[in-house]
This record gives C-alpha cells, structure tokens and sequence, in this order.
C-alpha cells in the first residue's frame, strides 16, 4: 500500500478519488448511527489508540465512539507536547505506544507535521485529528459532508460560495477545510482583518464581511484561536466583533438557503453574539453529528477489509 | 594561542604532481615540508625519504578556515566535542576554525576561550579559534571584556545564535570594538519579528501552517548594522547571510566603501524551504532555507565578492533532539565535511575563487591570516589541503567523523573532495581518513 493509502494526513494527501469514496462511506456510516443499536463489528479485534498531545475533548470523543460502534478497542494516551518535550522525545513516546501492537493511531499535536514523523517510526496507519496550523483533515471531510448533505449537493460543491471568517491564519480547520471544498468545486473565499489572512494561499481574500455576507452560499464562522496568537493580530476591545463577529443585525443578512457553520467550540461573545441554535440556516449541530460518521468512514477505509455492506 | 606544531609529531613531506592553487593563481608545482614549515616549491622536486603524497590530477591548496563552527564544547558533549568537531573539519580540509561562542558556560571569560583553545590543541586536528560572545551570557546587554579576550588571541566576537538586539547596544560595541583589532560578527534576526518560527515565510511555510520566519527579519538587521558601520567607522562581519535583498544591502555598503564583510553557508546555496515539505527537522536551521531566487542572489553574491567567504555554520544536534516536533526541534545541520562538496556543486566559478572563499578570504577576517590561507612559497606554515576536484560522491550519515547525524545533504550530488589536510606540517587526513597520532 502506498504512503497515501495507509494514512489520513492532510486532504491533499488523501487525492479526491478517495476523498469522494470517503464521503460515500460517511453515508452508510451515518445510517449505521441511525439505528437502534448504532454498533457493527467491522473492526472487531483492531485497536486504535488515540495519542491526543494537546488539549481536545471533542474531536477525542468523536473518535473513541466512532471506533467502538465499529468494534475496535481503543487505548488512549494524552498529555501535553510540552511537557512531553522536556525529556522525551516525540519517537520515545509513539515507540512506548506502538509497542502495544497498534492498527492505527489518531494523532493531535500542536505542532505541524507531527502525524508526518510519527509514521516514519510505526507501523501503524496514522490520521490526523489536528497539527498545529496545519491540517484537520477529519474536521475538512465532516465540514464537506454537512455542506454536500444539507444542500442536496452530495460531493459535487462546483459553484457554492463559501466564506470562512475569522482567524485563517493560525487554522488547521481553514487550511483543511479550503483544500476541501475547492477540490469538490466551491469557490471559497478568506474574510478577515489582513493581519488575520495568508496572502500566500491560493484563495480570494476579502476583509469586509458585510460586502459579501448576503451572498454567501456557506457561512463559516471560525473560531478566534486566541491560545495560538502571538503579537496581537486584532486591537483590544471588541473591534473584531463589531467587524467581523455575526451579530444579529449582520444574521438578518444570511440568505434564507444558506449554511452558518462552525467549527467549535464557539467563543460566545467574540466571533458571535448571536445565539446560532435560533437560526435555521445553522448547521452546527449537524456537523457535530456527522463527525463521528466520518471519523467511521476514515477507521474503516484505513483498517476494513471488504465492503461496508458484507461487514455490517 | 595556537602554537606551530605543539607537542605534535611532524613529517618531512613532499607533495608531489599537484596543480598549486593560492591567491596568486594556479600552476603546476610540488611542495616540501619540514618541520611544519614549507622550505621548498618547484616545478619537480626530487624526493628523498620524505613522506609521499602522490597529488597528480589533485589541486593543492592552502588549508581552509571556517568562520562558523560550533563545536558545543563545553555543555553538550553528546552533539559534538571539540575534539569530534575539529577532526570533521580536517576531514572537510579546514586548517582552522573559529568556534561559535554559544556554548554552556558562554564563551564570554578568558577563562572559557582558554579551554577551548586548550582542547582544540590537545586535539591537534586543526587550529581551534574560539570567538568571544559581544555580550554577556549573550543577553544582549553588558559587554565582555572584549580587551582580555583580545590579549589572549580572540579576534572574531559575536552573539551567534541571536543577533544583538538593542541598537544601542550594538552602537556601543562597534565603537568600542573600533579601538581594538577584533572584529564583530553579526546573526542577523530581529527577534521580535521570528518568535517561534519554524521556516522561510513564504509559499511553502503557508500551507504546510509552520511559522514562518521572514525574510525581513534578517534584512532590517543587515540594514541597521551597516547604518552603524557607517555612524561608528568601525567594522562588522554578517554572518550566513541567507536572502536576497541582504545581499543587495551588502553590495551596496561595500560599494559606499564600508568595512563591511559576509559569509554564506553551503545550505544556503544548495537547499529550499520545500525540503520542509516532508517535516523532517533536520532541515530546520537559523536562518531557514529560503527559496530558488534566494539561493541564486547568494550564489551570484559569492561569485561577484559581495560576499566574501563560505561558512558552515556547522551545528550538530543529538538525533533524539531532531526528533522533536518541528516546532521544538533546535534549528541547525552539520556542514564540515561537506562544504566543499556542496560549495562546487552549488557555484560556477573558479577553482582560485572557491579556494579563496573558503581559505584566505575568512582567514582574513577571522584575523589569521599570518597562518592560514597562505601562498606556497617557502617559510610559510605548512596548512594545506589537497583536493580530488572531480570525484563525485554522496555522503554516508554514518561515517561522518562528527558525534551527530544531522546533515541535509543525504540525497544530493557532491562534486570534489578533500583527499589530505596537512596541519602545521602534519598529515592528519590521508586518503581521506583521519590520522591518529
């Protein structure tokens, strides 16, 4: 198997091929989840650890259910790079784990390209629950299944307008989350204060959000990473929500049909004021869903044998 | 501090069927050493019961001096020793070099240059100059006492590892530098403006989310200092430099008659920041490789003399600590024994002109140039390297002489290597090995 095969890394890594088949299996994954007892043996007897180095309640949760509905055991090792880095290195700590005899590891780490070294020193097929500023790759594939299913759309997005609003610069999500959606089509544009934009990524970039906001297809709301922010991007004192934070007066702009997503958690107050779960354009909670139908996708297409349908 | 031949065991030698390259061109020539001098050059010599070495199809050369390296002796034993460290560079034909001051204690005391210098003659590889640091602990603040540390032979004194900060600082010791025959040395990074960088803020550090270390960073800091060269008369030495534009601001200074000199690094003439693109932290260094215009604007600045000399900036680094995340990995790669590989395959010149970046060009600067990169004529020290000019090969991690692994230079073609190093008129690297007295 090739490099790109055994991993989940970054959605250029991954080719579009895979990742359209990816969103197909994120299909009948979620129909799984559907049922009265959402759990099949796909993976019985395969062991996933999940060796979270930076904080992460979510994303962890979505992975441990999404490996157990598919019945793989799961081991989980957490701890905070820095620490780590104090006297271990990175290759002690994922040669300690991969002595357990491991099928895959999901790997966060807050630093870019760890997923990248740690495959060089396990078996082990790894996918990236998040490094650094990176990549999110799992979170690019649920932000692109909720769009494809909540437009009708499928895995075709050719021509939806989508803005991502906010911190692109130190994202994962937004790198991940751009790769994907112009892959399948979309026109994806950066909003934000320049300070907050890369203007070496190849996308439109546009620093007035009420210039575009009515006729945007996909509003996505990022979330201010202020844990990761050096030399103060935005001043002190609220200008960020007022320019660029959904307020109600700039949700009473939203199309009707269009998406408001999110990739949590949000920062109330900052890059929202409004109370999303009142909006029907809101699509957060299904992103919240459809992650664990994902995150069963990734596991099986990594360590399934055979087809979904014949397992299940 | 480097006596001739101390407590060593010297050859009487002949070097036979050479082709003699020094700074006043190239010819035909053999070589007689006795008692580490060079008593005898001609055409044809005739040989007697000297050591022979057969130099036929090899270019003779003066012994080249490395402005940059670090040994990490005191304080880090496991990367690199001064010992390990000198003996990777008469394997890379350095004669001497000037060790960097960024060790634990800091190079900042008589009492730790004399250590240094002690080991490296204890050693008896090559001549071992340390450099003194400008500032304390090289905190950026209080001076060393620069005058001591002249008295006992340090002539190159610089920060390196950081650049000094604060612009009054740095004024002060220009001018205070300026009184004295030394030389200072910059690491030209304004630290505010790379905290946390990884690599080359550009295309690539983009979209692989690294942080990015700007070119700018560099830029602002050649800029100042050549502004203080200007102010002070006095005279400064900008290390690796790495972008473009620093060595426009270069070119400039030199042609406004400023005593203004820099190095560039054979990384830095070979490598881009897409070697990144795999995460391997063996290809983080400070500063960071940088892009194709770059490398072409540093390789045209040594070409033109813009840029004076080759340095490695050798830095070894345990592998365990390479295999840190990228963000905590420490930045540098080794560039001993392989600078001359990399420097030919890297420049279109000639051979007198890359001999001169790498022996008499930084001997002079590091202000030891009454030993090294000297002509063949009689009387002179005998520190010479001799050179298989076109032998084309690619380095083995393993069977480096240095304590670390962390060279770049695993996957290219290298073109020319040293064959001998002759050290105070002793053979220490025949045929490419070392030699153990």
């Amino acid at each position: 198997m090739t490099a790109a095969r055994r991993h989940v890394r970054s959605i250029d890594e991954v080719g579009r091929e895979r990742i359209i088949k990816l969103l197909a299996l994120t299909g009948h994954m979620h129909e799984i989840n559907q049922r009265p007892v959402p759990k099949v043996p796909a993976l019985r007897g395969r062991v996933v650890c999940n060796l979270f180095l930076e904080d992460s309640t979510r994303t962890r949760l979505s992975f441990d259910t999404a490996a157990k509905r598919l019945g793989a055991d799961t081991v989980a090792f957490t701890g905070s790079g820095s620490s780590l880095s104090k006297g271990e290195s990175l290759r002690d700590t994922v040669e300690t784990v991969a002595a357990m005899r491991l099928d895959a590891i999901v790997v966060r780490h807050r630093s870019a390209g760890a997923p990248w070294q740690i495959a060089q020193w396990c078996e082990a097929a790894i996918v990236n629950a998040g490094d650094g500023r990176h990549a999110h790759p799992t979170q690019a594939l649920l932000d692109a299944y909720t769009i494809g299913r909540r437009t009708g759309r499928g895995a075709d997005l050719s021509g939806l307008r989508v803005a991502i609003v906010g911190d692109i610069v130190n994202s994962r999500v937004a790198r991940s989350t751009t790769a994907i959606a112009s892959m399948l089509g979309a026109e994806v544009t950066h909003v934000g204060p320049s300070t907050l934009l890369d203007p070496r990524l190849d996308v439109q970039r546009c620093t007035d959000l009420d210039q575009i906001i009515g006729d945007v297809d996909v509003l996505y709301m990022l979330r201010m990473q202020n844990e990761r922010m050096d030399a103060a991007p935005v001043p002190p004192g609220g200008e960020y929500t007022r320019r660029f934070g959904l307020t109600p007066e700039r949700a009473a702009n939203i199309r009707t049909d269009a998406l408001l997503m999110h990739p949590g958690p949000i920062n109330h107050g900052t890059e929202m004021t409004v109370d999303p779960s009142t909006m029907p354009q809101s699509a957060i909670t299904d992103q919240v869903s459809y992650g664990v139908a994902v995150r069963m996708a990734v596991l099986f297409d990594l360590l399934g044998t055979g087809e979904m349908e014949e397992e299940s | 501090m480097t006596d001739a031949g101390c407590g060593a065991v010297v050859d009487d030698i002949v070097i036979t069927g050479g082709t003699l390259v020094d700074q006043s061109g190239s010819r035909r020539g053999d070589v007689r050493i006795r008692d580490g001098r060079i008593v005898e050059v001609a055409e044809s010599l005739t040989v007697g019961d000297e050591r022979v070495i057969d130099a036929a199809g090899l270019l003779v050369t003066p012994g080249f001096v490395d402005l940059h390296t670090h040994l990490r002796e005191p304080g880090m034993p496991e990367a690199e020793t001064i010992e390990s460290g000198s003996r990777a560079a008469a394997l890379g034909g350095y004669t001497a070099v000037v060790a960097m001051p960024n060790t634990d204690p800091t190079q900042d005391s008589v009492e730790v240059v004399e250590w240094v210098a002690a080991r490296g003659r204890a050693a008896g590889w090559c001549d071992v100059y340390p450099s003194g640091s400008i500032t304390i602990g090289r905190a950026g603040r209080e001076l060393t006492p620069i005058a001591d540390l002249a008295a006992v032979g340090v002539r190159l004194f610089t920060d390196d590892g950081s650049g000094v900060q604060d612009d009054a600082v740095m004024r002060r010791a220009l001018e205070y530098a300026g009184d004295l025959d030394v030389r200072l040395a910059q690491h030209c990074e304004v630290a505010t403006l790379t905290r946390g960088a990884v690599m080359h803020e550009g295309h690539c550090c983009s979209t692989l989310g690294l942080p990015g270390w700007p070119a700018l960073a560099e830029e602002l800091m050649v800029h100042r200092d050549i502004e203080l060269v200007r102010l002070t008369g006095s005279s400064v030495h900008l290390l690796h430099l790495s972008t473009a534009r620093s060595v426009e601001l270069v070119r400039e200074a030199k042609a406004d008659g400023l005593a203004v000199t820099a190095e560039a690094t054979p990384h830095h003439i070979s490598l881009t920041d897409e070697r990144l693109r795999g995460f391997d932290a063996v290809f983080k260094v400070n500063p960071p490789l940088r892009t194709m215009a770059d490398i072409e604007a540093v390789r045209d600045g040594l070409i033109d003399g813009t840029i004076d000399a080759i340095a490695t900036d050798h830095a070894p680094h345990p592998r365990h600590h390479k295999e840190r995340p990228l963000e905590e990995a420490p930045p540098g790669m080794l560039g001993l024994e392989t600078a001359l590989g990399v420097a030919r395959a890297s420049l279109e010149c000639s051979w007198e002109h890359l001999v001169g970046a790498l022996s008499w060009r930084p001997a002079a600067i590091a202000g030891v140039a009454d030993r090294h990169g000297r002509p063949f004529i009689a009387g002179e020290p005998a520190n010479i390297c001799v050179i298989d000019p076109d032998l084309q090969w690619r380095v083995d991690p393993a069977a480096l002489a240095s304590r670390s692994t962390n060279t770049p230079f695993i996957d290219i073609d290298l073109t020319g290597r040293v064959r001998h190093t002759v050290h105070d008129g002793r053979v220490v690297v025949a045929d490419g090995s070392a030699v153990t007295r």
